[in-house]
């Protein structure tokens, strides 16, 4: 289950943290970290911690539009020569 | 016949977004969200599907996230074609195709290009090449640096400590891994905030263990006869030694795809109208070309129509949404890009966020709370006015100092602080390093024309 923060909206009130403990903990006083990946288990944990967040920062794929992700194709791609040395 | 070309484009034309990262899928999304029912073609040079970067330097290195696994929630179903783990190596305008490193080429009616930044590698290729000397921007990077750390090693020297390298310093601490910062000014952070919040980050390093070296730069990255980097050399000719070292000069904008293309791109990014519209280098704007994201520039409003260019998450997200609403609207629904500039920084346990222009300001007043208690809220002014906002651990005041850059509030403040502490009653010089020094770090560039400053060259084609 992927899932993003807006840490810009974020301001620490630390609901998730509480709501899901093993996905959102806080760093200190106000900063939070979450794990982006988190197990299919804790969906309905993630949900709670999504809809309690009083900023909205929370978004969790296929949470609120329920659209499965087509599956992304990777092209290897012919061998490249870089132009710039990057 | 425009609204006719738009509506022909709305439902069958072809949109090409080079740049497979944050503002590339948000630009995507919107594009579909609004009613682009038309051929969507993304194109990425990492073999990855969009992934979310801030983890790399916080979640993944505590061991809280994988590097593996970043990526980003989608918010719809795209129905697009990827193309990814090939760059983008040229663009024809003319034609109106993107040709790809891999010799193929994709035409489009109408092109966002959202290409971002690159780590920018330390200078001397050979040492830069030495087992254990990393930069830390992409996937790979993350895994190898995590991996590294994870295997034992004993002390790291992070090069720069703008807030990638403050962020990686903090997380190695945490670790119980010996750091040392090499800083080329007099304390961290000095690009994006000042000398004056710069000693406050400086306190946070040296209270949390980090072996801080200011004033002094690098002059050698010294090997072992296996090729394993074994030292740090210092241009206070003392030397560190090290078994990681991980540069963190900041970054360089990917437009080298773009030289003679005739776009108004360079080492600055690419400039556009506020719409979103890249110019031509001539500076003319562009019909079917449009930027967003980090390697973008456009003026800005409340900041006198300075142009910016910003390396924030949140400006990559709100730029993708007017840049791709502007591709399929029609003239006159056009939006300006005004996003106020934000950004988030978590390191020692602190979380500092800023917003407005920081380096525009050249005075500082601390309204609420106090640095030596390392939770404050700081305003920065510029002739009279509010430009800036910063916190340490107080991040609810944000939204606050946001409404004063908004409102062009008076600067000094006129209000007491709210709590009353003596130290914050006056404005003091903000201390930001001469512009013209390299800075590192999530920050912004002012980067509009000065009557000094003409820069506009010619570089022609060679096909």
């Amino acid at each position: 289950m992927r899932i993003v923060v807006d840490l810009n909206k974020c301001q620490g009130y630390a609901q998730c943290a509480f709501l899901a403990p093993d996905v959102f903990t806080m760093h200190g006083e106000e900063a939070l970290l979450y794990n982006p990946h988190a197990a299919e288990e804790e969906r309905a944990a993630v949900a709670r911690a999504a809809a309690a967040c009083p900023v909205q920062a929370i978004t969790v794929e296929g949470l609120h539009e329920g659209a499965p992700v087509e599956p992304v194709q990777v092209f290897s791609g012919a061998p490249w020569e870089p132009r710039d040395g990057r | 016949m425009a609204a006719d070309y738009v509506d022909w484009l709305r439902r069958e034309g072809r949109i090409v977004i080079v740049g497979a990262s944050l503002a590339g899928l948000r630009a995507a999304e919107t594009l579909r969200a609004e009613g682009f029912t038309g051929s969507l073609t993304l194109i990425g040079d990492e073999p990855y599907e969009p992934y979310d970067r801030p983890p790399l330097s916080k979640a993944v290195l505590l061991g809280k996230a994988s590097p593996r696994h970043t990526e980003l929630p989608r918010r719809r179903h795209l129905d697009a074609e990827w193309r990814l783990g090939v760059p983008a190596a040229g663009l024809d305008l003319t034609g109106k195709r993107v040709l790809l490193a891999d010799g193929e080429e994709v035409e489009y009616d109408r092109l966002l290009i959202a290409t971002g930044v690159r780590a920018r590698p330390w200078p001397v290729a050979e040492e830069a090449e030495l087992d254990g000397v990393f930069v830390l921007r992409t996937r790979d990077d993350s895994i190898a640096l995590t991996e590294r750390l994870r295997a034992g090693a004993k002390r790291v020297v992070v090069i720069g400590a703008g807030f990638a390298g403050s962020e990686v310093a903090s997380a190695c601490r945490e670790m119980g891994l010996e750091v040392t910062v090499a800083e080329r000014a007099g304390a961290p952070l000095v690009g994006a905030l000042g000398g004056v919040i710069g000693a406050v980050a400086a306190d946070l390093h040296l209270e949390n263990g980090v072996d801080l070296r200011t004033h002094v730069t690098v002059t050698a990255l010294e090997g072992d006869p296996m090729g394993r980097v074994r030292s740090v050399h210092l241009s206070d000719e003392s030397v560190v030694e090290a078994d990681v070292v991980v540069v963190s000069l900041g970054s360089l904008r990917n437009t080298e795809w773009l030289s003679g293309s005739g776009l108004g791109a360079g080492p600055r990014g690419i400039a556009s109208d506020a719409g979103c519209r890249a110019f031509d280098f001539r500076g003319i704007v562009t019909d079917d070309v449009f930027v967003a994201g980090d390697v973008a520039r456009s003026p800005h409003a409340l900041f006198g129509y300075q142009f910016l260019s910003l390396e924030h998450w949140g400006n990559a997200v709100a730029q993708a949404e007017t840049a791709a609403h502007n591709m399929i609207c029609s003239a006159s629904d056009r939006r300006p890009h005004m996003w106020m500039p934000a950004f988030w920084s978590s390191q020692f346990g602190v979380n500092i966020k800023s917003v407005g222009v920081p380096p525009m300001g050249d005075e500082l007043m601390i309204i609420q709370g106090s640095t030596a208690e390392r939770r404050f809220v700081g305003v920065y002014g510029y002739k009279g006015r509010i430009v800036a906002g910063v916190t340490f651990d107080n991040a609810r005041w944000l939204e606050y100092c946001q409404r004063q850059i908004e409102q062009g509030a008076p600067f000094p403040v006129e209000y007491p602080t709210v709590d009353r502490r003596p130290e914050g009653r006056k404005a003091v010089p903000a201390d930001f390093p001469d512009p013209s020094l390299p800075t590192h770090g999530p920050t912004v560039t002012l980067s509009g024309y000065s009557p000094a400053d003409r820069r506009l060259v010619f570089t022609p084609g060679h096909h």
